[in-house]
């Protein structure tokens, strides 16, 4: 009824502004899927606003449609009151509207200054526009603080700095609106800090700006009003001051949701994983983990807590058997298998009773061709359950499928979709649930909500907490300090390769993780 | 001395005159690949233009107007490529490979028709043939030693088919590297979202792309019978097609490089024919089946051992769809 009275509410711009954008009644069907329902968004001019809602909602598609990357089946769009026939990217691009994607839209073996320019090179031969390039680039980056070096190759750039060069590219086009699908996710806080600030520059210059982020805080802290989706419509719009996280949680989710919930006091036992001066490098050869020692017990949530690119990634694929340890020893249930020795892969260590999810399902996680039911399997397709003779047993390997996606709300649940055509936040939970299911007695996780809704944070969150009430032995590798300090019995804090810190969530603060994150400071 | 030199300069002439449409159509492949289309319907493209050109230049006695028809075919048999592959999202091996196919059998047909020769089409006057060029001064500087019958032999003396491979390699590495078209066609092989997001058609770039693949593989194939040979015969691309190819591959989808292994592969090819039925010392003639072999299996030994890593163009054969 708030949402209803909401809606109403919205339909004259604030204080005689006038709207940025607006789209009226847009419907969108990819094959079966109705991603957008009669979606009605009205956005005003100099403000931010913010679009949450559940992964697999509709905020991307409702974006691409505006941006003229997807064609919407029904509905109209209107840039500054005027009917617009958006068709392609360009036709957006032409009336002022921009798009940071979800993944980026970027050539990697180009430079900076490449990438700017396509599409928008200023003449036949690239030479003619290549100077202005230059010229805007160093302006904007001094205007705004987006300072690049434009002959730099994107493939060497960090994530952050990518970010920045689809926001130029936006910029360069002259984008009087913006908008950014889920930004943050690949930020660490400082990171997110600096490109909030850079939004509010933007909005006090009387650009407009659309944010999709699941962080609620974050819609708190910058937005002006916000917008909430479900399943494909808009269930909501409110100012934002008038707002809570906890209400704009439960009209997302469509029930109460409790986060950080309580769990009962940790009952370690036996050591599970033993990690002894471990050394670990990256594909250059560079050192990257530089002598960590710890262990891990049944029965508890063991938390590594850092900013990216501190050495938790090859920390966690060297423990999950996808990279060679330079030296050091590894012992999991006591059995030596740090070591280079041939044989100890990732499949021999699921037989010794380990599971991964990896940081990047893309990558690792997910054959994206595949059915979900043969992704769920993956790693264990030579286990006697899911065989008949010799052959594939493909009817059970279905069935189970099809109970774990509905006990972990995969959505849509069935298994016999490919696993590219879910979102982003359901691939998360169908690899967590191939990974839990198979019981097994350490899991290694990196990341594990990253682009989740909050609706599958909780759930993933319980289902961690339930496997180490079971008795299991979890690591859990995350830069999210919220979920670090929700989920951890014990945090360790690595910074340049090496663990700085052990605290306990009980009595450490946000404050002092952040500042031995940053190498800053020692444990209390 | 004077042997040597004159073995020399014979060697260095046929690789080039070899080398021509492996680098026409090479090229061809490099601005298919390089948008994203696997093109390995080069071989198709070439054996259809050389026919195109071999039967028109026979009719009309001209060898431009077989050039230009050569060209028309090429095109449409490129365009044919690009319905199935870009418009339909097909699978681009199968695509080429049923151009290969139907070329192969539909020119020697079609030679029956028109000219009750057993699939070929009748030998060409020197008039319907481009001819050798003397380039200035050939006969001046022939007496300057070593660089006069360098220039005299192996630079001269070409038809204008081979000279327009060789300005074909820095003009296409221009487009390539210089000019926007250049800079998006790179991107789009790369990755094509990146192009459409930024406001440019993905197919409409992969359609020029391919457009000027069919010409370059249309100059080559008119060279393959109307300056090379004097018609056309059965089968006679001759897999060089897949040579290009490979020479691509080698070459890591750059011009310079590629031309490079053309001219190997020339080279290699010049070997071998000079090769066949001398005796080896101690063995005695090697059979020439064996010879003939020689560039091929240079081919497979450098593909599998030497290239090191050669990476395609990222987004090179997957269809490029939006919505699933
Ligand atoms: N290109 C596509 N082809 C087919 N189906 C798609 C495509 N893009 C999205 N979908 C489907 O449309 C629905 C909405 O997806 P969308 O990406 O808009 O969600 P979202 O709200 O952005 O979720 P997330 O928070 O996970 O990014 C999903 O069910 C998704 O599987
Ligand atoms: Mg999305």
């Amino acid at each position: 009824m708030t949402a209803a009275l909401a809606l109403d509410s919205a339909i004259a711009p604030p204080q005689g502004g006038r709207w940025a954008i607006e789209a009226i009644g847009i419907d969108k069907w990819f094959g079966p899927v109705h991603a957008n329902r009669d979606v009605t968004l009205r956005v005003a001019k100099g403000s931010i606003h913010g679009i949450v809602g559940e992964n697999g909602a509709g905020k991307s598609t409702l974006m691409n449609i505006l941006y003229g990357y997807h064609r919407a089946d029904r509905g109209e769009i209107l840039i500054d009151g005027k009917a617009a026939d958006i068709h392609r990217p360009s036709d957006a691009l032409a009336l002022g509207v921009g798009m940071v994607h979800q993944h980026f839209m970027l050539v990697e073996p180009f430079t900076i200054l490449e990438n700017v320019l396509l599409g928008a090179e200023g003449g036949t031969l690239l030479a003619e526009g290549r100077d202005k390039a230059r010229a805007e680039l160093e302006r904007l980056g001094r205007d705004y603080g987006l300072e690049v070096d434009p002959d730099a190759l994107v493939e060497d750039l960090p994530v952050g700095i990518q970010q920045r060069v689809e926001i130029l590219k936006a910029l360069y086009r002259g984008a009087e609106t913006l908008i950014l699908d889920e930004p943050t996710g690949v930020l660490t806080p400082q990171e997110a800090d600096r490109l909030f600030q850079f939004l509010r520059v933007l909005r006090d210059q009387g650009k407009t700006v659309i944010l999709i982020t699941h962080k609620l805080r974050e819609i708190m802290d910058v937005t002006d009003r916000v917008t909430v989706m479900r399943r494909g419509a808009v269930v909501a719009d409110l100012p934002t001051q008038n707002t809570s996280k906890e209400e704009l949680a439960e009209l997302m989710v469509g029930r109460k949701v409790k986060l950080g919930g309580d769990k009962a006091r940790a009952a370690p036992g036996a050591v599970v994983l033993e990690v002894e001066d471990l050394h670990v490098n990256d594909e250059q050869g560079k050192p990257r983990v530089r002598g960590v020692t710890f262990n891990v017990r049944a029965g508890e949530i063991v938390g590594i807590a850092g900013v990216s690119g501190n050495g938790q990634t090859e920390l966690l694929e060297a423990l999950g058997g996808i990279r060679p340890a330079a030296s050091g020893r590894i012992r999991l249930k006591g059995n030596e298998v740090g070591t280079r020795r041939p044989g100890l892969t990732a499949r021999i260590l699921r037989r010794l009773g380990l599971g991964h999810v990896p940081e990047d399902r893309h990558r690792m996680g997910l054959v994206a061709g595949f059915a979900a039911y043969e992704n769920a399997i993956l790693g264990h397709q030579d286990e006697a359950q899911y065989h008949r003779g010799w052959l594939l047993d493909r009817a059970r390997m279905v069935d189970y499928c099809g109970e774990w996606m509905k006990g972990y709300d995969v959505r849509p649940d069935n298994p016999l979709l490919e696993a590219l055509s879910f979102s982003g936040g359901n691939q998360q939970k169908l690899v967590v649930a191939r990974e839990m299911e198979h019981a097994p007695d350490l899991l290694l996780v990196g990341q594990p909500t990253r682009g989740v809704d909050i609706g599958a944070i909780e759930f993933i969150h319980k289902r961690l907490i339930a496997m180490r009430d079971a008795g299991k032995a979890v690591l859990v590798v995350s830069v999210e300090l919220d979920e670090i300090m929700a989920l951890s019995d014990r945090i360790l804090v690595m910074f340049d390769g090496r663990i700085i810190g052990e605290v306990s969530p009980e009595t450490a603060t946000e404050r002092q993780l952040g500042l031995m994150m940053a190498g800053i400071a020692e444990a209390a | 001395m004077e042997d040597t030199l004159l073995l020399i300069a014979t060697m260095a002439s046929a690789t080039l005159r070899v080398a021509t449409p492996l680098v026409l159509a090479a090229l061809a492949g490099l601005f298919a690949e390089r948008s994203g289309i696997v093109d390995i319907g080069l071989e198709g493209k070439m054996l259809g233009a050389a026919f195109a050109a071999a039967a028109t230049a026979a009719v009309t006695g001209s060898a431009w107007l077989g050039l230009l028809a050569a060209l028309a075919a090429s095109t449409a048999l490129s365009l044919i490529h690009g319905f199935a592959s870009i418009t339909h999202h097909g699978n681009q091996v199968v695509s080429g490979m049923a151009l290969n196919i139907m070329v192969a059998g539909l020119c020697p047909v079609l030679a029956n028709a028109w000219f009750r020769q057993s699939g070929q089409t009748p030998m060409l006057a020197q008039q319907a043939r481009f001819g050798p060029i003397e380039l200035p001064f050939a006969q001046a500087v022939a007496k300057v030693p070593v660089l006069g019958p360098l220039y005299a032999q192996v630079i001269s003396g070409h038809n204008i088919l081979v000279y327009a491979a060789a300005v074909a390699v820095p003009l296409v590495a221009f487009v390539v590297y210089r000019t926007s078209f250049g800079l998006r066609l790179r991107a789009v092989g790369e990755n094509p979202e990146a192009v459409d997001t930024a406001g440019v058609s993905v197919s409409r770039l992969r359609y020029r792309a391919l457009i000027l693949a069919g010409l370059l593989c249309g100059v080559a194939g008119a060279y393959l019978s109307t300056a090379h040979n004097a018609g056309f015969i059965r089968d006679m691309t001759a897999g060089k097609g897949y040579l290009a190819l490979a020479a691509l591959i080698f070459g890591k989808w750059k011009p310079v490089p590629t031309l490079l292994a053309c001219l190997l592969f020339a080279f290699a090819d010049a070997v071998q024919i000079r090769l066949q039925g001398v005796p080896v010392p101690g063995i005695g003639a090697i059979p020439v089946q064996l010879i003939q072999a020689l560039p091929y299996v240079l081919t497979v030994l450098l593909l599998a051992g030497f290239v090191g890593k050669s990476v395609a163009p990222k987004a090179s054969g997957i269809p490029y769809l939006k919505e699933r």
